[in-house]
Formats: structure tokens, sequence, C-alpha cells
């Protein structure tokens, strides 16, 4: 009966939040009213949303899993690797390539060198 | 005798007693049949529910299935739209379930200048819903400078270090944006709120919602607020309006003075 399948939310993309029936509204806007606002009775009560707010926090993350849009503004800042932990190694990597850079740089100037040395000794074979 | 308990009363609103007839032949959740029980001046409107599908436990697992989830808060809804359509009401929220008939008489009683004072604070007001909507996505990349010193890498650092803060900005702009329409509407409500933003799995957009706003407005005024929605309308930001909807957002209980009694039934 409490197979830990059983809890797993049944989220279908596209199905979940459709709009159905004589009810233009979406879904996800039901949703939202009938589980978060309304009237909330607590104490002489059978049973209330409050007691099950256990299995709520999966739902709290399709209805919420952002306090404020700001939240969310800092939740990519957060996962940036530029401005997280992992940029030390994002850094470390790109002083590494541009050592990389550097040196075919520096090797691409010499084969130029050389290529303008050979050219320039074409046309005039007086220096040999 | 065991079994005696095996049903409860699920609770969908509460409206004052009024000459008008209750909405007939409405079914509920699970498609039980709605009925209105009338006690000391109000009207709470109910379905007998079997507990072995509205107990606590059975709703643990059942909740987690978003098609019966969807399907019960459409019944739920649907119930309180029919209610609201007549008389001022309050929706109570989703899965409020009471032993029996008795119990919901003393919570009428208990509470009864609470619903009351809600109850005329929504009379012949509706709620709409505003979102806003803005694709940080598309936000128009900083200039990109040729170049520099210190080689291509430093140029990469450079480049990627603006556009976060090209998004930063957007973010700001947009957050500014969000602020004045939300002041806009909220000073031709009578009252408003600004829910938390919708996750986009919610939403079934991708863009970043920046207001999730709920607006109480006089029932004879809803054209009139709807022109101003489209008047806030600019480039940049999507609004999408909802309603009109029953009250939900504005009928919250005052806290009861003292913890509420328990088993006075």
């Amino acid at each position: 009966m409490t197979e830990a399948s059983r809890f797993t939310p049944a989220v279908r993309p596209g199905s979940s939040v459709a709009s159905a029936g004589r009810e233009s509204a979406n879904l996800g806007d039901i949703l939202e009213r009938v589980l978060d606002r309304g009237v909330v009775i607590a104490g002489d009560i059978r049973v209330n949303l409050l007691d099950i707010e256990l299995l709520t926090i999966k739902l709290r993350l399709v209805i919420a899993s952002v306090d404020t849009a700001r939240e969310m503004g800092i939740d990519w800042w957060e996962h940036d690797p530029w401005l997280t932990g992992n940029n030390r190694g994002l850094l470390e990597e790109n002083r590494r390539l541009r050592a990389r850079l550097t040196a075919m740089e520096e090797q691409q100037a010499l084969v130029l060198e050389e290529e303008q040395a050979l050219e320039s000794d074409r046309p005039d074979d007086h220096r040999e | 005798m065991i079994t005696v308990n095996d049903k409860g009363t699920y609770l969908y609103a509460v409206t004052l007693d009024t000459d008008l007839a209750c909405p007939e032949g409405l079914a509920g959740v699970a498609g039980a049949e709605v009925r209105a029980i009338r006690h000391a001046g109000l009207v709470a409107y109910v379905s007998t529910v079997p507990l072995e599908q509205f107990g606590a436990e059975p709703l643990r697992e059942s909740m987690e299935d978003l098609d019966w989830l969807g399907e019960t808060a459409r019944a739920h809804h649907r119930v309180v739209e029919a209610v609201a359509e007549g008389k001022p009401t309050a929706p109570v929220r989703l899965v409020t379930v009471y032993s029996d008939d008795e119990q919901i008489r003393g919570l009428l009683s208990r509470r009864h200048d609470d619903f009351v004072e809600v109850l005329s604070r929504i009379a012949d007001r509706q709620e709409w819903g505003v979102k806003a909507y803005v694709d940080l996505a598309s936000a128009p990349p900083s200039e990109e400078r040729a170049t520099g010193a210190g080689g291509p890498g430093a140029a990469y650092l450079r480049r990627r270090q603006e556009s976060i803060r090209g998004r930063e900005e957007a973010w700001r702009q947009a957050a500014a944006r969000a602020e004045r329409i939300h002041d806009a509407l909220s000073s031709f409500a009578i009252a408003s709120r600004r829910h938390r933003a919708q996750d986009p799995q919610l939403s079934g957009r991708k863009e970043l919602m920046i207001l999730n706003g709920a607006y109480l407005v006089e029932h004879d005024r809803g054209e009139e607020f709807t022109r101003l929605v489209e008047e806030l309308r600019g480039p940049g930001v999507d609004l999408e309006i909802t309603g009109p909807w029953a009250p939900y957002s504005f009928t919250d209980l005052a806290d009861p003075a003292e913890p509420e009694v328990l088993g006075d039934g």
C-alpha cells in the first residue's frame, strides 16, 4: 500500500495544466486557490489540509517552488558556476586554457615569421 | 458500531442565510451530492464523503496523484463558484472534513461573527487575478566590446560577466515594472494581495512570473478593471488576467482569540 512508487506525483506536462470542461480557468490557478487560499479552519475538525502538510511538500514544489520572483532571480544566479564555489575550477581551467592559447599564439607567430622569412628569400636571392 | 464514523462532512463554503435557494443538483468532490446546512443565520455547503477516501491517511496518498487532485480541486471549485454566483461566499480550503453535520453547526455558531465580518467585506465584490511575465532570456545582451587587453580568455570572461550583469539589470527593471503595475491595480481595487510567483511547471509558461496579484473589485467595475489591465500592457511584459473568481484571496478569518474547544459534539 505504501510503496515509494505510490507517492510519486503523477505530473504529466501538458495534461495537468490544461483547461477543460465548463471552467475556462487553468487548473494551476484553481489549485493555487483551493490549496493556498480560502478559509482555513483549525481545531475541532476531522481532516484539514494542515494535517497533511507532509504530503503537500511535493505539491508545494509545483505550486510555489519559489517564494518570490526575486528568489527565482537569485536561483539562476546561485547556479551560475561563475559566481559560486564552482568558479574556482573554472578559473583554473581558464588559466590553463589561456596558457595554452598563449603558447599556441607564440607558436603561430614563429610559424608566420618563418613563412615570412621564406617568402622574403624567394624574390631576391642576394642574401644567399 | 465501529463503522459508525466511516463518513465525514466535507465543507466547501459558507454564506449568509438569505432567501435564495441553494444551487440544486450540484455534484461535489467524488461525485457526492452537495447540500446546505443552515444554522445561526449562516449556510454551510457540504457533502457527505467516505472517510476511506477523505480520511487523513488515504488523502496523504491520493493528494500526491495530480490527476486525482486536479479532479477534486475542480469539483471543489465548481461548488464554490456555483454558490458564489448567488451571494457573498467564503470559500473554504480544499479537503476540510468534519466528523458530522453537528460539528459544522458548532463551527457556524462559534465563528459566526468572524464569518459575518468576512462576508460583509466581500459583498458585491469579485476577485480578479493578474499575472505578469517577462522573458529574461530575450533581454537585450549588453554591448560586446572588442577583445581588449588580456587575450581571448579574459575577453570571454568579461563578456560572460557583462551578460550576467545585463540579466540582473533586466530583472531589476522587470521587478520595478511589476511594482508599478501592482500599484496601479491596487489603487483601483478595494483590496489587493501579491501571491507567490508560480513555478513554470504550474503556470505552464517558461517566462519568469514577476507578478501574481489578486484584486478585489466591485462587482459592477469588472469591465473597467480589465480595461485598466489592457492599458498597463507594454512591450517586454505580458499581462494575463483571470477571473472573476470567488474571493479566495480575501476571506481570511480572524484568528480565534483562544484555541478552539475540542470535542463539543
